[in-house]
């Protein structure tokens, strides 16, 4: 230990600034990362048991490295660069043979058949529906996009009532679109017609149509006080009657002849649209059902805390698969004879009911995450049950939990394969079926047709997991305060 | 009554002597491009205890990690006990183990009991056997007041009582040297003061330590050399009287008078 | 009356009664539920003419079912078997696929986990190509591409693909590998690595206790392993090798129905089994990789700070303060991920593997038709390994809770 020479005395000021320097080039710039993101781990030499680190950590490195690159080289290569791309002399399966086979392309070739995935890309998206009536499904397709992306796209105005519209309007015009007026009992359709008072037709609708939007506007109109007293004291009860007659409009637009559309049954339905079909479904027909399920399960009452708890760990407790075959097989028993329930509404009610559980689990962590203090001040103001939740609670855990619902949307996505194990035909069940076709056999038919599909899912799940991370750290930099 | 009776700090054994137990040469060291410590040039003595403090972002906390390798600098040279502070493992571990460090956020192993807190790295790091361990760690315990926690676990503690065990921790190492990063930022007003007494007595007993604080009373009462950094430069340094009363430079004025004054 | 009429009211409006009566009503209408789908049920069966009743188990099964490790611990026979035995190959291999999916995906996880959080950009960037690829394509597309794509197309019965010539080959109709057989005193070398467990069990608590005792510390670990493989090994050897390998057989000359790998020699795993076990494992593995890097950022860097303050080496450190607290994180979603995987499974139904559900829901089903009975046996079993599963995370979780205030 070095002793001091000097008994100078303590103070010191330092009188100029200590320049401000770059750091040394072995830190920074490419040589910097290079050394800290991989020859870091390898170059430590300090003691025997490091050093065979290092090497280790060489071998795999490089081991690991040369396999990740060889893999992605050959997918490229199989998937752009040695690949088929056009048929012009239509030869179908002849046009992805090499001469061995027949072909035309050379000995050892191996690459993909895109022909052959175009050929079939139409019966891919949209199953055997009749191909003129494509239009349908296009249009509503569009029109879900567009208000979805209303919905999430921040600064755009009115984003509560294209809720509103995707929630009630939506599935109608949907339903009524891509399959067709449904077909009324005798005794719906008297109920409906009120007793054959109104006709079901389009004329009809509309002014059930415009009395309900009439309702409405009444009642805002008086509750801000342009029209005469009694108007405004029983603008809530007005307003209510609006969404009654305009809920009874949406019932009434299911059953109303004249839309001119043809019936196109949900056997001929197929493809893509079918997967999001029923994922969407499943997943927007959970929500409500698994909220009260959630609140049931934390609810201080221990018939509904059983009754939550047993039905949630019920439906979470048993594949999915075994869910579709009791809906696709049990179900027509469980309903009254005569009830005929065609095949997609089973699956959509199973994996309805499946997926309910699986949300209920999600919003119970949102109401878990919420402070107690929000019950104790809503209740403190005199709010109800359902007041409270409706105003203070839910709004709060729903944006809590909003990256769990897209995770579970994205799980459920990917679920909807397995209704093509129950005869439904989405679009792994497209994709397999086309692979039947002879006229396209060829050695690399099925690498083709896989890989494609994987490419489809691929996006759409990683692009909703991106969205999902996304949410979680706005969500997360709102809270922090 | 003497100013060392109105505060009622014991001076006896406050001794600093000769023997150099921190030396630092020009040293620098960056974050990426933002240059976070710059020519940093210090000498510690056994025996002293100095009180660095500053802005925030002004490079204390990063000076002082500098010390047990926490952070790594970049250039110049860094010594401590007379051993050189590099790439070497061996030098490093031998550092850590004369150097002793109580973090802001505590940092207690919350799944083992205070107890065991205190004797994990005596047990596994110089080999002793757990009851001589364990002997140790309750005297220690005793001199920070909180035996009888011995056998509960840091989450049944409050934050004055956890940091007490910190500090207790970190001495059954018997170190040489005791390094502070804001060891009371962190805790509630009230349990303050049981912390600041434990490092008076601890600087009575004439431990060598460096303390990253923003309590200026401790400096006035204990410290016999108070620094001032900014920009992760050393601007100023003094005895504890010279630079409160008698501020050279006007960045210092500038900070004193923030943080005395309210 | 007033006074009546408001007593009424005042009941009425008691959380207490309100919530009784809410329970009573709620209970009441899950009854009438339950009551008019049995209702409708029983209808609609006796048109059907069926009748419930498990009586069908003890029918014999018609049909074949590939060999599996179902069908070898049950001795199934085509006629003789009856539909409970079915049952139980389905359960059997159920467990089968599973227990390795879990092995494999475990093994594979963690890996990918730890890889994940490497400073080494290629193990890193390698590990989060696979896990993005994996877990954003559905297991059932994987499934088939594993079984389509790449294992039906290898060569047929009468060629084959080297994995390890002459020791490990491949081809349609599955994966050949040798099976040992012991022989006669094979069982010396069972004894001794039994001798060499207990004996590691009980050097540990001699090691802990010397550590406690002088503070040095004994290398129990590697001295255990030393034992667990040495011991044995050196009784086999001595014991003059009482295994004998079989290596599969390919003859490449003669009739050509005589040629290809021979029926018997070796082992062979059926390619319905190698694609379900790789494609879970596979699925699975993406899945917990993101769960042991979650656990492991879990724990507070300034813990590892702390530890290093006060001189400790990485391997206490990660074996005393991270791990111990990242587990804490790790189980429980770990078991999830279990269970999903045992569920998972049942997509073996598309590729005719016989596990539970292929060959209950499948096969069986469309024989017998006995709907109701056959899908409640299936989700009994389910059922059983969730709240099995259940009630181990409520165990464990109360058992590693930290203790605070």
């Amino acid at each position: 230990m070095a002793k001091k020479t000097t008994s100078s005395s303590i103070a010191y000021v330092r009188t100029e600034p200590a320049p401000l320097l770059p750091p040394p080039a072995s830190q920074t710039g490419l040589l910097g990362w290079l050394h800290k993101n991989i020859l870091a781990s390898m170059t430590d030499f300090s003691s025997p048991v490091a050093a065979v680190k290092s090497l280790l950590m060489a071998f795999f490195t490089v081991l690991i490295g040369y396999v990740g690159v060889t893999q992605i080289i050959s997918l490229v290569d199989f998937a752009f660069i040695s690949a088929v791309w056009s048929d012009p002399e239509g030869l179908k399966r002849e046009a992805c043979w090499t001469v061995d086979q027949g072909g035309s392309l050379p000995s050892g070739w191996h690459g993909a058949c895109w022909p052959f995935v175009k050929a079939k890309f139409k019966f891919l998206m949209y199953g055997p529906y009749d191909m003129d009536q494509l239009w349908r499904v296009n249009v509503t397709g569009i029109i879900g996009l567009v208000a979805l992306a209303w919905l999430l796209i921040e600064p755009l105005p009115l984003r509560r009532y294209v809720g509103i519209f995707l929630l009630t309007v939506y599935p109608v015009l949907s339903i009524i679109l891509l399959y067709g007026r449904l077909d009324p009992s005798s005794t719906t359709l008297s109920v409906i017609t009120l007793g054959g008072i109104l006709p079901p037709t389009p004329t009809t609708l509309m002014g059930i149509v415009v009395v309900g939007l009439g309702l409405m506007t009444l009642a805002r109109l008086g509750s801000r006080g342009m029209l005469s007293r009694t108007i405004e004291d029983h603008a809530r009860q007005i307003e209510m009657s609006g969404w009654v007659v305009i809920a009874y409009a949406l019932i009434f637009a299911l059953f109303t002849d004249g839309y001119n559309l043809e019936r196109i049954d949900t056997n001929d339905w197929g493809g893509l649209m079918i997967t999001l079909v029923v994922a969407i479904t499943g997943i927007v027909a959970s929500l409500p059902l698994g909220i009260l399920l959630a609140l049931g399960r934390r609810s201080t009452m221990p018939a509904a805390r059983i009754i939550c708890t047993v039905f949630i760990e019920f439906w979470r407790g048993v594949p999915l698969i075994t869910v579709l075959f009791m809906a696709s097989v049990m179900l027509p028993l469980f309903l009254p004879e005569g009830v005929n329930f065609d095949n997609l509404l089973r699956a959509l009610v199973g994996v309805m009911l499946f997926s309910a559980a699986y949300m209920a689990e999600v919003v119970r962590g949102g109401l878990q995450a919420i402070d107690k203090g929000q019950f104790e001040g809503s209740s403190a103001v005199g709010l109800t049950y359902w007041q409270s939740m409706r105003l203070v609670i839910l709004p709060q855990a729903l944006t809590h939990v909003i990256p769990g619902i897209v995770n579970t949307f994205i799980g459920l996505f990917k679920d909807t394969t397995l209704v093509s194990i129950i005869g439904l035909f989405d679009l792994l069940g497209a994709g397999q079926s086309a692979l039947a076709d002879a006229a396209w056999a060829s050695p690399v038919q099925s690498h083709s047709m896989y890989l494609f599909i994987a490419a489809i899912f691929f996006v759409f799940c990683f692009g909703m997991s991106r969205y999902s991370i996304y949410m979680e750290n706005k969500l997360s930099r709102s809270r922090r305060h | 009554m003497s100013k060392d009776e109105q505060s009622g700090v014991d001076r006896s054994r406050m001794q600093v002597s000769d023997e150099i137990v921190v030396s630092m040469n020009s040293v620098n060291k960056w974050f990426g491009h933002f240059h976070v410590l710059r020519d940093i040039n210090l000498e510690v003595q056994k025996g002293e205890r100095i009180v660095v403090c500053g802005p925030s972002g002004s490079g204390k906390s990063t000076l002082i990690r500098c010390l047990n390798r926490l952070e790594e600098h970049q250039q110049g040279d860094i010594h401590v006990h007379g051993i050189e502070l590099n790439r070497d493992l061996k030098n490093i571990e031998e550092i850590r183990r004369e150097v002793g460090m109580v973090f802001q956020h505590f940092n207690l192993f919350p799944h083992l009991t205070i107890m065991e807190n205190c004797t994990l790295a005596p047990i596994w790091v110089r080999k002793m056997p757990k009851k001589e361990a364990e002997e140790i760690a309750m005297t220690y315990l005793e001199r920070v007041k909180i035996p009888e926690q011995a056998y509960k676990y840091p989450g049944q503690l409050s934050g004055g009582q956890q940091q007490r065990v910190a500090i207790a921790r970190a001495l059954c190492m018997q170190p040489q040297l005791m390094l502070f990063d804001e060891p009371t930022s962190a805790l509630d007003p009230e349990m303050i003061k049981e912390v600041l007494d434990t490092m008076v007595s601890l600087a009575e007993d004439g431990m060598t330590m460096i303390c990253v604080t923003h309590e200026m009373g401790f400096a006035r009462k204990v410290a016999n050399r108070v620094i001032f950094m900014d920009e992760g430069q050393i601007i100023e340094q003094n005895e504890p009287e010279e630079f409160f009363n008698n501020p050279k430079s006007d960045r210092t004025q500038l900070f004193l008078s923030q943080i005395l004054n309210h | 009356m007033n006074s009546d009429k408001s007593l009424v009211l005042k009941y009425l409006y008691d959380t207490r009664t309100r919530s009784i009566i809410f329970q009573v009503l709620l209970i009441l209408s899950l009854i009438f539920g339950f009551w008019w789908i049995v209702d409708n049920t029983a209808a609609n069966l006796s048109a059907q003419n069926k009748s419930v009743g498990f009586s069908f188990l003890s029918q014999t099964a018609g049909f074949a079912i590939s060999d599996t490790l179902g069908t070898w611990l049950l001795n199934y026979e085509v006629g003789t078997s009856t539909y409970l035995d079915v049952y139980f190959i389905g359960i059997a291999n159920t467990f089968l696929v599973a227990f390795l999916g879990i092995i494999f995906a475990t093994i594979l996880g963690f890996t990918f986990g730890i890889m994940r959080l490497s400073q080494n950009f290629i193990l890193r960037g390698f590990s989060t190509i696979y896990i993005e690829l994996t877990r954003n394509i559905p297991l059932l597309v994987q499934l088939f591409f594993w079984y389509f794509a790449v294992l039906r197309s290898l060569p047929n019965a009468r060629g084959k693909v080297d994995i390890i010539p002459d020791v490990i080959g491949i081809n349609i109709v599955g994966l050949y590998l040798p099976s040992a057989i012991p022989q006669d005193g094979f069982s010396l070398t069972m004894t001794a690595f039994a001798i060499a467990v207990v004996i590691t069990f009980f050097m540990n608590r001699w090691a802990k206790k010397r550590q406690q005792e002088t503070g040095q510390i004994f290398p129990a670990f590697w001295v255990g392993l030393g034992l667990l493989i040495g011991l044995p090994l050196v009784v086999f050897l001595v014991s003059g090798s009482p295994l004998v390998i079989e290596y599969p057989e390919f003859k490449e000359t003669g009739p050509i129905l005589k040629r290809g790998f021979q029926k018997g020699v070796g082992m062979v795993l059926v390619p319905e089994m190698l694609a379900v076990w790789l494609s879970l494992s596979l699925y699975t593995a993406a899945f917990i990789a993101e769960i042991v890097r979650a656990g492991i950022m879990a724990v507070n860097k300034g813990q590892t700070e702390a530890s290093l303050a006060l001189g400790l080496k990485p391997n206490p450190i990660l074996r005393l303060v991270i791990i111990p607290q990242a587990m804490r994180v790790i189980i429980p979603p770990l078991t999830s991920q279990y269970l999903n995987l045992t569920k998972n499974s049942s997509l073996a139904i598309a590729i005719a593997y016989p596990e539970l559900v292929s060959v209950f829901a499948g096969t069986a089903l469309n024989q017998v038709g006995k709907e109701i009975e056959m899908i409640f046996m299936m989700m009994s079993v389910y059922l059983t390994f969730s709240i099995l599963t259940s009630i181990f995370m409520n165990w464990f979780n109360a058992r590693v809770k930290l203790v605070e205030r």
